[in-house]
């Protein structure tokens, strides 16, 4: 076995381990706390209708919320990173061989896998609580599959490249104004034709929308695309973007971690558990 | 152990061989013209005050920090071009680790010790079986606790098996006793003689404390000011500086204390003069602190207030 399986079999290992962390015990109240207040939403939605096309809101709403969740890997990967180099972690990731890649994978491997996991969470009630969603098709699947696939590698090396940044848990709190700010323009609860001309510009340039039209597209039906921009699902012009960040992020990701992961040292990390505790006390 | 079988071979004497160490930030040198080695087996500490520039040295060794000159070779690599084949060759403990928290003690140590596994030789089975590993650092009973549980001294013990689990060739200590209570301080330290004896490792430890030096080090680089004031066994070190041993005796049963560079043959000499009139010899040898101390504040005064900003 050469090195390089050994760190991704190790960082494979390391992501299911940290996975199962996170959903056992107390951390298993926290991870269900916004899928079931998300679901709560949906379920008030359920019998609202608008427009002339007769789905309801909650219909419409839940594969963007979906893709919302996607989008949230994003905030997990710079939470996590500004975490894990506060107490040491990504120290002892670097003081291994080959344990930097190791420790990306397994970030990977827990985010994409926490993410799965509140997509099934929302989703399986979800079928119950809603009508009309058009799951029976393997194009639905296959649809969903890609839309997710891109959306993780776009959210998640975005992800690294912020939290490669921003040194500290308090700038990794901060970050999630500007997301919440993109969530609310993004057409996830309502349709973003709703909205001004130029707000409509601005959300489509970000992952988010994309990931909500990508879902739509995959688990509505046919008949629910007037809403949408151009009365089109827009399956180019949603690959593009999604795929342009993914790309974009795949280049720069490792370039950016590599140079944040050189210069850790003891006392780097000493030096930020001084100021932490300097904001406590 | 046998060390034949090595990726590289350990045939060349010297594991550390620092000449002319340099670092610079902005105008300051927080070191200057550090230069010591380590054969292979010993134990060496970097004895030193705090903000001596103990930490920033062993920073470079790890290849943590670029130096800004001068020459290093760690296993016979440049520290500042040391690949991952070669950080597999090396353990380490920094001051302090909160990482991992929720992990398990087995669990972790497992799972690290998995990075090592393609550095495995028939002569060295890396990793360390982690059983093994556990019952070493006496750990077994926590094996399948948290480790953010842990008391200080158990997560110092699991920092060191850790640091040992990928069988290294060098070991780095960080101020490894810092925040230990005086009971887990001497374990560590029991624990640190054990590996250096029984693992043929070689370490190298920063302390501020002369005491763990002394009871841990074959060797002691005293560093002050950024630079290396002394460097020698602690005997050494004692007679390197003219401090004064104590010398009391009565003489005609009429009591007399001296200090001298030389008790030897002052004792010599006093017994060659009265003879039999000399008796309740006593010869306190200047202690290491006080030799310790007096460098220091020497190395210290030769810098002037240049140390105090030094970090």
């Amino acid at each position: 076995m050469n090195a390089t399986t050994a760190a991704v079999r190790a960082g494979v290992a390391r992501g299911l381990i940290e996975l199962r962390q996170s959903f056992t015990g107390a951390e298993l109240l926290g991870q269900l706390f916004w899928p079931v207040a998300t679901l709560v939403a949906i379920f008030f939605l359920r019998d609202r209708r608008f427009g002339a096309d007769g789905i309801t809101l909650g219909t419409f709403a839940l594969p963007g919320v979906l893709g919302m969740f996607v989008a949230f890997g994003m905030l997990l990967v710079i939470q996590s990173l500004a975490a894990d180099r506060e107490d040491g972690t990504l120290l002892r990731a670097k003081a291994t061989p080959h344990g930097i890649r190791g420790y990306l994978i397994g970030k990977l491997v827990t985010v994409s896998g926490t993410i799965l996991a509140y997509l099934t969470i929302l989703l399986i009630p979800g079928l119950l609580i809603v009508d009309g969603l058009a799951i029976g098709g393997p194009r639905s699947w296959l649809t969903l599959a890609w839309v997710l696939l891109l959306g993780l590698v776009a959210t998640q090396t975005v992800g690294a490249i912020l939290g490669s940044l921003i040194s500290s848990p308090r700038g990794a709190g901060y970050i999630s104004l500007p997301v919440m700010g993109l969530i609310a323009i993004s057409g996830i609860f309502y349709p973003i034709t709703a909205l001004p001309e130029w707000l409509r510009w601005i959300a489509q340039a970000f992952p988010i929308y994309g990931l909500g039209l990508g879902m739509r597209s995959a688990l509505l039906s046919a008949d629910a695309v007037g809403v949408e921009i151009g009365a089109s699902w827009r399956h180019a012009e949603t690959a593009a973007v999604l795929g342009a960040w993914a790309v974009a992020g795949l280049i720069l990701a490792p370039i950016v971690l590599g140079r944040m992961a050189r210069r850790e040292s003891g006392s780097s990390v000493a030096e930020r558990r001084e100021k932490a505790l300097q904001r406590v006390g | 152990m046998c060390r034949e079988g090595e990726l590289m071979t350990t045939s060349e004497e010297l594991v550390l061989d620092i000449d002319g160490l340099r670092m610079r930030y902005g105008p300051k040198d927080v070191l200057q013209d550090v230069t010591f080695q380590a054969r292979h087996g010993e134990v060496l500490a970097l004895l030193g005050p705090n903000g001596a520039g103990k930490t920033t040295t062993i920073e470079i060794l790890e290849g943590f920090r670029m130096r800004s000159a001068g020459r290093a070779s760690v296993l016979g690599t440049d520290p500042a071009r040391g690949d991952e084949r070669w950080r597999a060759r090396l353990g380490i403990v920094l001051q302090s680790w909160r990482d991992h928290g929720k992990w398990r003690v087995r669990e972790l140590l497992a799972h690290l010790g998995s990075y090592y596994a393609p550095y495995s030789t028939k002569l060295v089975r890396r990793p360390w079986d982690v059983d093994e590993l556990l019952a070493a650092v006496d750990l077994t009973e926590h094996a399948n606790k948290e480790i953010k549980t842990l008391s200080g001294g158990q997560r110092r013990r699991l920092d060191v098996a850790i640091s040992l689990v990928g069988r290294p060739e060098l070991l780095f200590l960080d101020e490894p006793t810092a925040g230990l209570d005086p009971q887990a301080r001497r374990e560590f330290h029991g624990l640190a003689r054990r590996v250096a004896d029984d693992l043929d490792t070689t370490i190298l430890l920063t302390t501020h404390d002369l005491d763990e030096a002394e009871k841990l080090a074959d060797r002691i680089v005293i560093l002050a000011g950024g630079r290396i004031i002394a460097n020698g066994t602690s005997d050494e070190l004692s007679r390197q500086i003219a401090g004064e041993d104590e010398v009391r005796w009565t003489h005609d049963g009429q009591r007399f204390a001296r200090s001298t560079p030389d008790s030897t043959s002052f004792a010599r000499e006093l017994f060659a003069r009265h003879g039999d009139a000399i008796g309740e010899l006593e010869i306190r040898r200047a202690s290491l602190e006080d030799t310790y101390l007096t460098l220091v504040r020497r190395g210290e005064s030769r810098h002037g207030g240049e140390l105090e900003e030094v970090a």
